[in-house]
């Protein structure tokens, strides 16, 4: 993920009701993702800004960590977009899988995934396609790729490598003591 | 000082793999004379090479090329082509073990005789007893510096283990320490004293974990009489025209086959690929593949009856901390048909990283159950089964028919049912698992479905008589003199103890014998 300042240029009034209507905390200006509560920004190289954003979102409702900030969802379906530059076949499954998503979001809610209000109901949308190919691969992926950005370890209370810091031999290995 | 041979010195023993087998049994043979060159498919990484990172770790040392599965187990839905969780490396899966050395039980030797007759499980005494393998255990012990044997001390316990001691004794249990271990718990045979680094699983980078790679093979490169040559992956056997092996061929490091003569091949691929060499190595003399008149080359693979539980409580465990598996609980693993099934179990401390945790904690799940037992893993506890299973026919390794590997040779396809008694017995061991962190204040337990495998077994069985296995007593091959197996894949039936110490133990036995026979000029 590329960490920059927004632009100096609001978005464009089309954009900022798109914005609106979606709820999200991420605005799309041009092919760049915006996060201005968190401060971050990702350049959508390959798939369809909208989509990463989706897929951002996505990525929150099948792993929910409620103290995880959105960049950590954002990193961990990051190599989709790098991998839709190379694959096509790739590229097509996320696109499709996404407009596909957004089809049965608009046929319930009438709203695209990303704008579907509660938990709850995104969810129930995900339940009807977690068999998918396109599910499998997100689910697939984001394992791996969202709880092994060390960033994230400590969040979690998990401190990492050790044996550069001499291992736990004096490091508390058992310290444990309220049993 | 590490021996080179020539590609045409039909004197030297060939040995494929340099685990906890085949390392072992190559430098026994280099201490006893005997010129050897170990075949290794995998890379060599040293001690300092190794990496805590678990995901890292892995793509270094993981065997990751394709195999295929299929059967009711759950590794196949969930990790369709990486059946096995072992190593491709010099050292083997001695990498990656997490240093549990138990003996056998006397009975475990001698299921068929005990257990009697049950539906479906292929069961079969062992042609070796305890009492003939105790002299090799000791020595197998005191070679790897186990803990609780030879005066060594055992490891302190961390904290995962002061959990499971408190529930288990809470619920009654008796015999619970920390382990009888392969890790220095003081400086030992120039190998320093564990730091409780945790991560066992990656490579010890303290060197205090028994490997082949830093603890064996070092020794037998310095008599001057073993070779071990890495990247070279054996692609069959060949035999001569009175039926004995002469040589193996082999992809070296540039991928180009060729041929190591050889006066005798033991084989110690791990419990996957030993018979898929000896499969892909079939002729117009051997239709059926190498040492298989019996037909049981590949099958009655066993993988332990195993399984975890984690546990999460109101305050921090941080079970990653020190040594992963010094721990165990032993009550559960005498044969006590009265529970509902034959044999027994072992509870063992087992942690993971939080990558591997949400990985393998409840493959494929997603959502709120699942993210909020990962929310809680600096709470969380956790414990492995290691049982025995029941071996059967229809669990076997076969030539996959359409996937090759790189050289073309057929991958491997593992199938793999569950019998009744291992469902039996995991569904036990979870209730009691279960019942030993509810003792001490758990608030969520998870039964946590099978990895997968990383104590492959029994696949070129051991017996008595030629029809109803591939190798005698010593590993020999009932249909091949010259012909060895000398890893996990001859072990009859699996017990329920970790099989490494057993494996050592029998590598250090045919050692002997295969000096003795060369000596005599047998083979």
């Amino acid at each position: 993920m590329t960490h920059k300042t927004p632009p100096a240029s609001a978005p464009n009034r089309r954009d900022f009701l798109a914005q609106t209507a979606a709820v999200s905390t991420i605005i799309i200006s041009g092919t760049a993702l915006i996060n201005q509560g968190e401060a971050w920004g990702l350049e959508a190289k390959n798939l369809k800004p909208e989509t990463m954003r989706t897929l951002i979102k996505l990525a929150r409702d099948i792993y929910p960590h409620d103290r995880l900030a959105d960049r950590f969802y954002a990193e961990g379906v990051k190599s989709f977009d790098a991998k839709a530059g190379t694959d096509p076949k790739t590229k097509t499954l996320i696109e499709t899988g996404v407009a596909a998503l957004d089809k049965s979001a608009s046929a319930k809610h009438r709203v695209p995934y990303a704008a579907v209000g509660w938990e709850a109901e995104r969810v129930a949308l995900l339940k009807a396609i977690e068999t998918t190919p396109f599910f499998q691969a997100v689910r697939g992926t984001l394992v791996v790729s969202l709880y092994n950005q060390k960033e994230l370890w400590p969040l979690f209370g998990y401190e990492g490598e050790s044996a550069i810091h001499g291992g736990y031999i004096n490091r508390g290995f058992n310290d444990l003591k309220w049993l | 000082m590490a021996a080179k041979f020539d590609l045409n010195d039909d004197s030297v023993v060939v040995i494929v793999g340099s685990g906890a087998g085949g390392g072992t049994l190559g430098t026994e043979l280099a201490l006893k004379g005997v010129k050897v060159v170990i075949l290794e498919a995998g890379k060599r990484h040293e001690t300092e090479d190794f990496i805590n990172d678990e995901w890292a770790s892995f793509t270094q040392l993981a065997w990751t090329d394709m195999r295929t599965t299929s059967g009711t187990w759950r590794v196949a839905k969930d990790f369709a082509t990486l059946p096995a969780w072992i190593v491709k490396a010099v050292g083997g899966s001695t990498v990656h073990w997490a240093g549990a050395s138990l003996r056998f039980q006397e009975h475990e030797f001698r299921t068929k005789t005990v257990y009697g007759a049950l539906k479906g499980a292929n069961l079969l005494d062992w042609p070796i007893t305890l009492k003939e393998l105790e002299p090799y255990y000791a020595r197998a012990e005191t070679r790897m510096g186990v803990t609780r044997t030879n005066n060594i001390p055992g490891l302190p316990g961390n904290n995962n283990f002061k959990v499971l001691e408190a529930g288990a004794k809470k619920v009654g249990y008796k015999d619970v320490h920390t382990g009888n271990m392969a890790i220095n718990s003081q400086e030992r045979d120039g190998r320093g004293a564990c730091q409780q680094i945790g991560f066992c699983f990656q490579g010890c980078k303290s060197g205090a974990k028994w490997s082949t790679l830093v603890a064996e093979i070092p020794k037998g490169e310095a008599t001057g009489k073993l070779e071990v040559r890495p990247e070279s992956q054996v692609i069959r056997i060949e035999h001569d025209a009175k039926g004995k092996v002469n040589g193996v061929v082999y992809a070296d490091k540039t991928g180009a086959l060729v041929k190591q003569k050889a006066r005798i091949v033991c084989v110690a691929g791990n419990s996957i690929e030993s018979p898929r060499l000896l499969l892909n190595s079939a002729s117009s003399t051997y239709k059926d593949g190498l040492a298989n008149s019996s037909g049981q080359v590949g099958k009655n693979y066993m993988r332990h009856m195993t399984g975890s539980v984690y546990a999460v409580f109101d305050k921090p465990v941080r079970m990653y901390r020190g040594t992963t598996m010094a721990g165990i609980v032993r009550d559960e693993a005498i044969h006590d048909p009265k529970r509902g099934f034959v044999g027994g179990y072992e509870l063992e401390t087992l942690s993971l990283g939080l990558p591997f945790m949400a990985a393998f904690l409840d493959p494929g799940h997603w959502g709120r159950e699942f993210t909020t037992a990962l929310d809680s893993y600096e709470n969380m506890a956790g414990m492995w089964i290691v049982g025995e299973d029941m071996p059967q026919e229809s669990n076997r390794i076969t030539l996959d028919a359409k996937a090759k590997d790189k050289y073309g040779m057929p991958v491997a396809s593992v199938h793999f049912d569950d019998h009744a008694n291992d469902i039996a017995m995991r569904n036990h061991a979870y209730g009691q698992g279960k019942a030993i962190y509810e003792s001490v204040g758990a608030t969520r337990t998870f039964p946590t479905t099978p990895y997968p495998s990383t104590h492959n077994l029994g696949t070129n069985r051991m017996s008595e008589k030629a029809k109803d296995g591939v190798v005698n007593k010593y590993g020999q091959a009932h249909d091949i003199k010259n012909l060895f197996v000398s890893d996990g894949s001859q072990f009859t039936t699996g017990g329920a103890e970790n099989p490494t110490l057993t494996i050592v133990a029998l590598a250090i036995r045919q050692a002997e014998y295969i000096a003795a026979e060369m000596g005599k000029n047998t083979i």
